[in-house]
Order: structure tokens, then C-alpha cells, then sequence
């Protein structure tokens, strides 16, 4: 029954794939030259391309001005999945090496925040006390938005990359504490009572009974930051600069490529599920039946 | 007195903001090797008192002795038997087990831990499903997981929340009989909570009888004094049983409640029902009717409380 469920989704999922590329296609087809350009002196012509417009297209319209059809974006998709890692400097590198800054800088936020926010979230979530004492701080910080703190970043760090990565550990810390915390404080009284009657020491018990009872719980938190993380990061790239997928996304539209940005756009989506679909897996491997 | 393994002195415990005590003045001991159960009414203190003696809990006042040191926070000497099973979800029956016995011989070899873990396993009858998880268990295959666990660090004393209250009637008669066979194999000394009266008398050697709270006290301790050998199926045989089963539902149903706050004596009355008369309760309230013909006073009661 799940199976043919599931075959049934994957088919309306096609269909549906299928509708909005149709769609796509039908509403960027190049009709005949438009009227406005014969009523148009050259140099009004010159000027509404300055603007960015091009009069000459379809209907006079923004929509079908630069808005590549699908023939177009077929064609930059396979360039930029035939050679994704060449680099011609600093404005010119393949999606492959824009990526992988991106997801450098995201692993190594990450990473930095979860090394903060679990040990610390252990202490919060075993201690009352930590809990109360904290909270205000941590109701406080947890809303500001990453990028508010990016001005604040450069003043005193003084370096744009290890800035960037700064805010991804500024947007993943919370989630990962909050959850951390909570996954803590509710482990069953009985598992503790267990180990306490066992005689059990303070490490093994924080490492063999409270962090698998509250593994589920870290790793919640762990995947709500890594989507977050993925969510800033290209923000981040547009104000920084330099490297990354979001700088690509704002360099393209610079360029005025809006096929790259939408490959772009894609690319930015698939790399989000697959980050999200591994602490799913993660999420799984820890799980437990009770 | 002064022979006992266990020495509960002047136990009481008043919670935060109450008024009155849940329990005070509960003395009693137990010997070493026998079998306990205490009995009474919710929220007359049984699992606070069972939680001081596991050292989960500290009492208001009082003393608690094990072979004449004073009980002071748990002790891997005192296994615990909790009333939901309390395995770890994430942890094999092996390793749920191997996490006790890693805790009380930490020296031990891989090998020396298996080979212990097996073996307690299969005393309880689960061998074939060692290597599962606790959520492939039945309800009375967990708590029979729970009851390795406690009997495998070799506690001097073993603690049992109400470990069957959870199971069907079927299923806890079949525990209930592996109980009996592993205690008397290891000659546990075994304290038990239970609301069931045909299992304490199944089960111990004395019961505990317990008035209502607040100030809830061990009124009365009852002898069990059928055979050692006692078993299920012949126990409704003996007429000592109805003696003894009609005294502890009279005291349930009808004098408990007339002992709540600190009516009931501090030091418990030691009666034999059937064997020395008339309890000699100071209490008012219905006496128990020990008659001859014991059969026609069965109430027909299995879970009191």
C-alpha cells in the first residue's frame, strides 16, 4: 500500500514538475517583434536598455526581458555542470568551488557553534540554577538576526571571511542550545535514578545515559540550525563578498545573467535538502523506540 | 531485634508545604534472606519509604540501618526493581543489563561481562531475546528484564516498586513464580511494594500493613505462616490462607483508614491470623473475623487501592 502510495506521489510530483516547466516554457516563447520598439527613436531605445529593459523583445514587458526560456537555461545548466570547478579569477569560478567555500564556511560555523552549544546546553539543562541565570541572555540574543551582527563582526574581527563565518555560528548556536537544553532537562527521572542506584559516575552518566536519552532532541535542534545556517549563508556571501554561492547570486545578477541566478537558485534549494535529508538520516540512527 | 539486616527507625518524611507528615514513627526490620512486602493504601508513603531505603530520597527524620551502618544515599548494595521497568529504549536487553554489571565490577573483561549478563538473562527465561530491544518486549518481559538487571549486580538487598502492577493477572502469576525460585535460590532479602493481596501472601514471609496517611504508619505486621514451599496452585488449598488473606482485606478495607494521623501504634503489633486468636489492635473499627470457617468470609477483592 505505502509502495504504490508512494508511486503515486512520485508520479503527481513528475506531472507536476512537468506543468511548471511547461509553464515556464509557454510564458517565455518569443512571440513577434513587439510593437512600442517601431514607435521608438533609437535613442529611446538606447535608454530603455540602459534601464535594463529590452525594448526590442516581447510585448515591451519586463517579464520576457532577459527572462530566459527553458532551451537557455538548459544550456547554462549543462555548462555549469560540465566544468563546475574552473576559477578565471576572482569574478569567475565555477559553481563547484562557489559551493564549496559556502559549504566551508558553513561546516566550520557549524561546527564551532555545536562544539559551544552542547557542552553548554548540557549545563543548562542539568541545572536549574544555569537555567534561570542564562535564560534572560539567551531570550535576548536568540531573535536578533544573524546578520545584524555583521557590522559589529568586521569592526572587531576585521577579516570578512572568518565574519561569515562568525554569523553562521551566531544563527546556528540557538536552536542547537535551546534544543540541547531541553533534550537535558527531560531525560526520565527513572534512567536517572538508574544509574544513580548503580552508583554510576557523573561522566558515564552525562555519556551513557543522558546524551543517548536526549540524542533525538540535539539532533532536532542540529537540523533546525543547519537549515538556518544554509539560510544565511547566502545572505552573508551577498554582503561579504568574495567567494561563496550567495556572492555567485549576486555577482550573476550584477551581470544581469538571470540564468545563472536561477541555476543558482536550484543548486541553493538541492544543496539545502541533501544537508537537511543527512540529519534526517542522523536523526534516525539515534532514534528510539520506547 | 537486635539480629536484623535491615533497621528502619522512626522513618518520617513531611513534604515541602504540608502540614502534616505523610508518614511518621514507621519502625520495623527485616531479617536476613526474608521476604517483605508492605501493603496499604496510595499516598500512605510505601514507594517514599522504598525510595529511602534505595537512597533516592532522603527522609525528615529518622534512621535507616543495613548491617549496622546507617543508609546514607544509593548503594550498588541495594538493587532496585522500579515499578515502569525503566530499561534504557536505546539499549539491547544485553547492554541494558551489561550497563549494571559494568557499573558494579568496572575491572571486568568484555567476556566476564557477557558470560555474567547471559546468565542472568536466561535465569529469568529471556535468553532468546537478548539482543533485543526493550520495545520488541512484552509488558512482563520487560519487568522480568528489570529484575535481572537488579538480581545481576548480586545486591546484599533487593528493592521492588510494585514490579507487577502493570502486567495481566496471567503473566504476573508466571513472574511471580520466578520470583519465588530465584529468591530462594539466592536466599535475597527483598523488600516489595504491592497492592495485590494474594501476591503477598504468595510471596512473603511477613507483610507490612500500612494505615492511611497523613501520618501513615506501619500498623501491623502480619506472619505468613504457611510453608516456605507454598506454591500458586495449592495455596487456596491451605485454610491458613483465607485466615490470613481476611485479615489483610479487613484491614485494607475496613481499619486503615481509622489509623491516618498517627492513630495507628508506632511500634507495629507482630499477629499470626488464625493462630493467636484475635489481633490484639487497639483500634477501633470492624475486627477482623478470623473465623473457623474461613471460606465463607473471602471477599471477593483482588486489587485493594
Amino acid at each position: 500500500m505505502t509502495k504504490t502510495l508512494g508511486f503515486r506521489a512520485g508520479l503527481l510530483s513528475l506531472l507536476l514538475l512537468l506543468l511548471i516547466l511547461g509553464v515556464w516554457h509557454v510564458a517565455t516563447l518569443s512571440g513577434p517583434a513587439a510593437a512600442p520598439v517601431l514607435n521608438m527613436t533609437p535613442e529611446e531605445i538606447e535608454y530603455a536598455k540602459l534601464l535594463g529593459k529590452n525594448p526590442t523583445g516581447e510585448g515591451g514587458g519586463a517579464v520576457k526581458s532577459g527572462f530566459p526560456g527553458l532551451a537557455e537555461m538548459a544550456a547554462v545548466t549543462l555548462q555549469h555542470l560540465s566544468q563546475p570547478f574552473y576559477d578565471n579569477g576572482p569574478n569567475d569560478k565555477g559553481v563547484g568551488i562557489q559551493l564549496g567555500h559556502s559549504l566551508g564556511r558553513v561546516a566550520l560555523g557549524f561546527v564551532l557553534a555545536a562544539l559551544v552549544a552542547i557542552p553548554l546546553g548540557f549545563v543548562i539543562g542539568m541545572s536549574p540554577l544555569m537555567y534561570r541565570a542564562l535564560d534572560p541572555f539567551i531570550q535576548v540574543l536568540k531573535p536578533i538576526s544573524p546578520l545584524a551582527w555583521m557590522p559589529l563582526a568586521l569592526y572587531t574581527i576585521k577579516d570578512s571571511h572568518i565574519s561569515g563565518i562568525f554569523v553562521i555560528f551566531i544563527c546556528s548556536i540557538w536552536p542547537m542550545l535551546l534544543n540541547t537544553a531541553f533534550g537535558v532537562a527531560s531525560v526520565r527521572r527513572e534512567w536517572l535514578n538508574v544509574a544513580k542506584t548503580l552508583e554510576v559516575s557523573p561522566l558515564r552518566k552525562a555519556f551513557e545515559v543522558i546524551l543517548p536519552a536526549a540524542a533525538p532532541t540535539i539532533l532536532t535542534g542540529m537540523r533546525i540550525s543547519m537549515g538556518i545556517a544554509w539560510l544565511v549563508i547566502v545572505a552573508a556571501e551577498m554582503l561579504v563578498g568574495g567567494t561563496g554561492i550567495g556572492y555567485f547570486v549576486w555577482n550573476e545578477w550584477n551581470n544581469l545573467s538571470l540564468p545563472n541566478v536561477i541555476f543558482a537558485i536550484v543548486l541553493i534549494g538541492v544543496v539545502g535538502m541533501l544537508l537537511d535529508l543527512m540529519f534526517a538520516r542522523l536523526q534516525k540512527a539515534v532514534t528510539y523506540v520506547d | 531485634m537486635s539480629t536484623e539486616f535491615l533497621k528502619i527507625e522512626g522513618l518520617a518524611k513531611t513534604y515541602p508545604g504540608a502540614a502534616e507528615p505523610v508518614f511518621d514513627s514507621v519502625n520495623f526490620g527485616i531479617a536476613r534472606g526474608e521476604f517483605v512486602c508492605i501493603i496499604g493504601h496510595s499516598g500512605c508513603g510505601k514507594t517514599t519509604i522504598l525510595n529511602v531505603l534505595a537512597g533516592l530520597e532522603s527522609a525528615s527524620s529518622g534512621h535507616v540501618f543495613m548491617g549496622q551502618r546507617e543508609i546514607a544515599g544509593p548503594s550498588l548494595d541495594r538493587g532496585v526493581v522500579f515499578q515502569g521497568h525503566a530499561l534504557m529504549p536505546w539499549l539491547s536487553v544485553r547492554k541494558n543489563i551489561a550497563f549494571a554489571v559494568r557499573s558494579k565490577w568496572p575491572q571486568w573483561s568484555r567476556a566476564q561481562v557477557d558470560e555474567h549478563v547471559e546468565k542472568y538473562v536466561a535465569l529469568v527465561g529471556l535468553a532468546s531475546a537478548i539482543d533485543k530491544k526493550p520495545s520488541a518486549l512484552s509488558g512482563g518481559m520487560k519487568q522480568r528484564v528489570g529484575i535481572a538487571r537488579a538480581f545481576a549486580i548480586q545486591p546484599r538487598m533487593l528493592l521492588l516498586d510494585e514490579p507487577f502492577g502493570a502486567l495481566d493477572a496471567l503473566t504476573r502469576g508466571t513472574i511471580q513464580d520466578e520470583l519465588l525460585r530465584i529468591c530462594a535460590q539466592t536466599y535475597q532479602t527483598v523488600f516489595m511494594i504491592t497492592h495485590d493481596v494474594d501476591e503477598a501472601i504468595l510471596l512473603a514471609d511477613r507483610i507490612l500493613l500500612m494505615s492511611n496517611g497523613p501520618q501513615a504508619r506501619v500498623a501491623e505486621v502480619v506472619k505468613n505462616t504457611m510453608s516456605r514451599d507454598r506454591q500458586r496452585a495449592n495455596l487456596h488449598h491451605d485454610p491458613q490462607y483465607y485466615r490470613i488473606r481476611n485479615h489483610l482485606v479487613d484491614f485494607l478495607v475496613a481499619r486503615s483508614k481509622d489509623l491516618s494521623h498517627g492513630r495507628a501504634p508506632a511500634q507495629p503489633l507482630e499477629v499470626s491470623p488464625g493462630l493467636d486468636g484475635e489481633p490484639e489492635a487497639g483500634s477501633s473499627g470492624a475486627r477482623p473475623d478470623t473465623g473457623l470457617d474461613g471460606r465463607a468470609k473471602i471477599v471477593p477483592l483482588r486489587h485493594v487501592a
